[in-house]
């Protein structure tokens, strides 16, 4: 993504941004809150169009594309939040996600011919396959809205990683989660990360740090830092950045920092 | 004795085709949140259109399949061309535009086919079984048909929405349109083939009451529709299974009315229904706590 402006009415969301996800590489967007990160993300999955700028996937221009295509290309994305469908059982939801890999035809599978039928099967084990490498099969038959919080992300993850995307798009998943389960998220995100590419947007630095390849810091919709988690860390721009933006936030900007964010204020 | 079992069945018999009609109203409101006010009408107009080749030396058979294909493609036209662009817009766009739809489908039979009566003849005898000395009136080899035929497409549209994957697909663009997009799912494809899907079950059911009728005016789906949409909301809105029982509910309850207070009062009590459940269980008896919140 090289470029990317985007304006709401007059008010600029985004100005000039650049980043590149390498292939089999995590790469984290952050910045304090506001600074355009979600906005960056909705632009790479087709949700926010950009005014100025490309979006290039595997030499596509991608600009012009609708999100329901973005999939077919091998991109896939989790919402902030969870995003299951309610009436529909776990299993059922992760199907949803493989959608784009059944073969049968529209009308084949309307008039359920053999064909449609052998798809359906696979695509049920598929489906059972991302369930239980995310250690939720124990759930494929219950409803989503009765299950707890972290499990409805793992499954909503499940959707995700089920159409085996090359580049997986995921909005600050560790949102809601406990400190341990932070920290198998990201044991699982680096395991992920050997096979698809990732861009990570969250504002738990820890996590961040610790899964990303290179870290890409937004403020007020201007790219102010890129690089490695080291050089961000030690980028004078980005501390100010968020010393200035959340000084309430502590554990934030000391672990950015990568000190102690006392000797920092005092 | 013999009179109670002959108004129970014959309500559950008409109640049926309630049913169907409710969730071909059903089916329509879970996907695009839109009461289709002109499901009769369409269902008039392809039943009209059977008429004309039955009338024209083609047999019954003939006639419903036309029919059934002829809702298809206007169920499909109906979503793409008028629905489309109040979709997600202030609900009443919605319902003053199927309102009109129905109004000009409803005048478009008149031009096409004329004002009057026709006759429609049923596939089967309506005259009713005899077991013993007994005749079962509202029992005839006609309303078995009906019973089958309407029992046949519910059972072919569970098996639609629970075990293939475009069942699933239209399941997911109904609870959630944006995410199911982004998971590369033809949202607006499946909404067409929603709206597609519930015009045959309607025209269906105007092919079934007017072989139970005998007769039909342009405007004989007219009463179908209030007693749809009450069954419809008796089970719910959302609740296809809901819509099921809602419609054989209805259908009982206003064939003992029929039988036991009068014809006249029918309509009457189909409304005092709808307030009742309305007052009481605004969410329909079937409805769950998450759609009520939706």
């Amino acid at each position: 993504m090289t470029g990317i402006s985007v304006a709401f009415g007059g008010v600029k969301a985004l100005t000039d941004v650049s980043l590149t996800v390498e292939p089999g590489q995590v790469h984290g967007l952050i910045g304090p809150n506001g600074a355009g990160k979600t906005t960056m993300f909705n632009v790479a999955c087709g949700l926010v169009r950009a005014t100025e700028g490309r979006i290039v996937w595997r030499g596509q221009e991608l600009r012009r594309l609708r999100p329901a295509q973005l999939a077919g290309l091998g991109i896939a994305r989790t919402l902030q939040g969870v995003g299951l469908f309610p009436g529909l059982t776990v299993l059922e939801n992760v199907m949803v996600g493989a959608h784009k890999h059944a073969k049968a035809g529209f009308f084949s599978a309307l008039f359920a011919i053999p064909t449609a039928d052998k798809d359906d099967a696979r695509l049920r084990e598929r489906a059972m396959g991302a369930l239980t490498e995310l250690d939720a099969e124990g759930y494929a038959a219950r409803y989503p809205g009765s299950l707890p919080y972290p499990v409805q992300k793992r499954v909503a993850l499940a959707r995700a990683l089920v159409s085996e995307p090359e580049l997986l798009l995921l909005d600050e998943p560790a949102s809601g989660l406990s400190e341990d389960e932070m920290h198998e998220l990201g044991e699982l995100i680096r395991l992920l990360s050997g096979r698809m590419s990732v861009l990570l947007v969250e504002h738990h630095m820890d996590l961040v740090m610790r899964v990303c390849d290179q870290i890409t810091v937004l403020d007020s919709g201007r790219q102010i830092a890129a690089g490695t988690p080291q050089q961000v860390q030690n980028d004078p721009a980005v501390t100010e950045a968020y010393l200035g933006d959340a000084v309430d936030d502590t554990t934030d900007v000391s672990e950015l920092a990568g000190t102690d964010g006392g000797t920092h204020r005092g | 004795m013999q009179e109670f079992v002959n108004l129970t069945l014959g309500g559950v018999i008409t109640g049926s085709v309630y049913a169907a009609f409710a969730l071909a109203l059903v089916l329509i409101w879970r996907s695009t949140r839109i009461v289709n006010f002109a499901q009769g009408a369409m269902a008039a107009l392809t039943t009209f259109i059977a008429i004309a080749l039955i009338d024209a030396g083609q047999s019954y058979w003939v006639g419903l399949v036309v029919a059934l294909l002829s809702g298809l493609v206007i169920g499909a036209v109906v979503e793409r061309v008028v629905i489309r662009p109040v979709e997600g817009g202030p609900e009443l766009n919605a319902v003053i535009v199927t309102l009109g739809l129905f109004i000009a489908i409803q005048a478009l039979i008149s031009v096409l086919f004329g004002v009057n009566q026709r006759a429609f003849v049923p596939p089967f005898s309506n005259i009713g079984f005899r077991i013993g000395d007994t005749t079962l009136g509202s029992l005839s080899p006609n309303t078995v048909y009906t019973l089958i035929a309407v029992l046949l497409v519910m059972v072919a549209l569970i098996a639609l929405f629970r075990f293939t994957r475009l069942g699933l697909a239209m399941r997911a663009s109904a609870f959630g349109q944006e995410v199911a997009r982004l998971l590369g799912v033809r949202v607006g494809r499946m909404l067409t083939l929603g709206w597609a899907l519930a015009a045959v079950v309607g025209s269906l059911a105007g092919m079934l009451i007017a072989a139970e009728t005998a007769f039909v005016a342009p405007t004989f789906m007219d009463s179908l529709i209030v007693f749809g949409f009450v069954a419809a909301v008796l089970g719910g809105l959302d609740s296809p299974i809901g819509a099921v029982v809602g419609g054989l509910v209805l259908g009982v309850a206003l064939s003992y009315v029929r039988g036991y207070l009068g014809d006249t009062l029918v309509g009457l009590a189909a409304l005092v229904i709808l307030v009742v459940v309305l007052l009481v269980r605004p969410g329909g008896l079937f409805s769950t706590t998450q759609t009520r919140r939706a």
